[in-house]
């Protein structure tokens, strides 16, 4: 019986999630297309000619990977922030915490949510990238997987954020502050060895390199380190985000007195 | 679900519908709550008094798990609410004291989400919420952004929204707090025929006279303090005295002897009066007929409700 019930609360949570994503499309669906169309004509096309190649492969194509990427983990991150702060906000997140849906689903509707609008605005992208630059892949499994892996961090790592921001200018430091140096700094528009040793070595911290660097290695076969060490990191990384999500919602931080 | 709740029916004779252990809620500079106990019968209509800060509002949020309380022990018809609390929280529907609709949604919206999260598939869902925004007279407004909505719809959307998975017991934290008097009378007419179907209904309120009209039980909390359960009626006949306001046609200018009565003029032409429990309407009113005084209108100055409140809260009689 509770199964049912469970089931049934969890479906009606994601089809309320994925139905926000669609009905406010101007805000979740237009913005990053826009920007990386942007990108690709600065970047790709007036740029990336006068750069010319990188490990024998254009420089639009060098980038396409790390352009494909950046909208998906944007917009993951971006859509549990605000539908689950804006609930937080209104007090309508009482609803659930007060309704029998366990904890586990309710994290799942949420991320399931914003991996819809993460990964649709990614395909969005790969659409407008295809009139410019053609789009090949090395090992396809391998490029869904690391789109899925890394969509779900970002969504759970927004989830963490709306959870610990108390306004809604918290919402932004994170992504301000933290999520955008860390984009730009994992080597979307360059080889990480074309950095000084002091910033190699930094950017091995970032986590974002290497799901960037994996991704590439599944669409044009240039990596900078071993794919497999990429996907533990990224295994680890959302297994840690999500215990963290619940260990959040289970002691009712922040939601519950 | 229907099945489901179904089976609890012949049990609910029986099993309180909540029960509360020694529950007690401690902030790291206040105590919210002293250790509490007490019970709810099933179908009962409970009232839930005190001053501003006495609790009520902890005590409801611990119930419905928005507070986690420091300890004690909380069943709800039998189901313990920490060890089975989807359970226990599958018979409880809640309207909490802020609104905390979603804005953005409509009223069928916001039901049918609501439903699902109770297990309601989405096709039940539509006609049990049509039915009650039919009931709750916002049939309407089914379509309409919520926020469009006044102040009293929005109050009466949450009620709907609390009975929309039709749970057994509804708890009410100041459901009618800054709503018109028209609204507060459909909403009480509807709450009263609610629990005359058998829902047991938990109720907060700063309005006596809700209490008064509704209520089978009331206890009351002061300080975090349970200090005071008991029966509706026995407060009403226990009553040492009711104290009535009579407006006359003419003015008064000596203040008349209405032995055993306590007067007291207000204006020229208002009495406040106060009768022994034992002395009737009926041998004021032939008094007052004596004295030459017509009588034009009358109404209750306070009611033995509030009388009871305000002795427990001030420790003395009203």
């Amino acid at each position: 019986m509770m199964y049912r019930l469970q089931w049934i609360g969890f479906y009606g949570l994601v089809r309320k999630e994925i139905r926000r994503v669609f009905r406010i499309w101007i805000q979740t669906l237009v913005p990053s297309p826009i920007t990386m169309t942007l990108y690709i004509l600065v970047f790709g096309h007036v740029i990336g000619q006068k750069i010319g190649t990188i490990q024998q492969v254009s420089y639009m194509t060098f980038i396409t990977p790390g352009l494909i990427m950046m909208p998906i983990i944007t917009n993951s991150f971006a859509n549990t922030i605000s539908s689950f702060f804006g609930a937080r906000f209104n007090k309508s997140i009482e609803e659930l915490f007060v309704s029998p849906l366990s904890n586990h689903l309710i994290i799942i509707a949420f991320v399931i949510g914003s991996m819809t609008r993460g990964i649709l605005n990614g395909l969005i992208v790969v659409t407008i990238i295809y009139f410019f630059n053609p789009i090949t892949y090395h090992i396809l499994w391998l490029a869904a997987l690391i789109i899925l892996l890394s969509s779900l961090l970002f969504s759970l790592l927004g989830l963490l954020n709306a959870i610990f921001a108390k306004k809604f200018d918290d919402l932004n430091v994170v992504l301000t502050f933290l999520l955008t140096p860390a984009i730009y700094l994992g080597g979307i528009f360059y080889e990480i060895h074309s950095l000084p040793p002091i910033w190699q070595a930094i950017s091995r911290f970032n986590p974002l390199y290497y799901l960037i660097d994996a991704f590439r290695y599944s669409l044009i076969n240039i990596s900078t380190c071993p794919w497999q060490y990429s996907l533990k990191l990224l295994l680890i990384l959302n297994f840690s985000a999500y215990m963290a999500c619940y260990y959040c919602l289970s002691r009712g931080i922040r939601i519950k007195d | 679900m229907i099945a489901y709740l179904t089976s609890f029916d012949d049990m609910q004779v029986m099993i309180p519908a909540i029960n509360l252990q020694q529950v007690h809620k401690q902030y790291p500079n206040h105590t919210a709550l002293l250790p509490t106990t007490f019970s709810i019968a099933s179908g009962s209509f409970f009232a839930l008094l005190g001053p501003n800060g006495a609790g009520k509002s902890t005590l409801i949020n611990i119930l419905s798990t928005i507070t986690n309380k420091t300890s004690g022990k909380i069943s709800v018809l039998g189901y313990d609410l920490d060890q089975q609390q989807a359970q226990a929280k599958l018979l409880m529907g809640v309207v909490p004291q802020e609104i905390n609709l979603n804005i953005f949604e409509t009223p069928i919206e916001t039901l049918v989400n609501q439903a699902a999260y109770y297990g309601v598939n989405q096709k039940d869902a539509i006609s049990r919420g049509q039915y009650l925004l039919e009931k709750l007279q916002l049939s309407e407004k089914q379509a309409a952004p919520i926020r469009t909505l006044s102040g009293g719809m929005k109050r009466r959307l949450m009620i709907a929204r609390a009975l929309i998975h039709q749970p057994k017991i509804l708890i009410l934290d100041e459901p009618t707090a800054g709503v018109d008097v028209e609204i507060r009378q459909r909403i009480w007419q509807f709450l009263k025929q609610e629990n005359q179907n058998g829902l047991t209904i938990l109720l907060t309120t700063h309005y006596l006279e809700e209490v008064e009209a509704l209520c089978d039980d009331v206890a009351i909390l002061k300080d975090g303090q349970l200090v005071h359960q008991s029966h509706v009626h026995s407060v009403l006949e226990q009553a040492k005295h009711q104290s009535i306001i009579v407006e006359t046609h003419k003015p008064i200018k000596d203040l008349p002897n209405l032995s055993p009565c306590k007067v007291k003029q207000i204006k020229p032409h208002s009495l406040a009066i106060e009768l022994p429990q034992s002395y009737s309407l009926n041998q004021l009113f032939k008094q007052l007929t004596q004295k030459n005084i017509i009588v034009t209108q009358v109404r209750q100055e306070t009611n033995p409700v509030e009388s009871l409140l305000l002795e427990i809260i001030q420790g003395k009689p009203a």
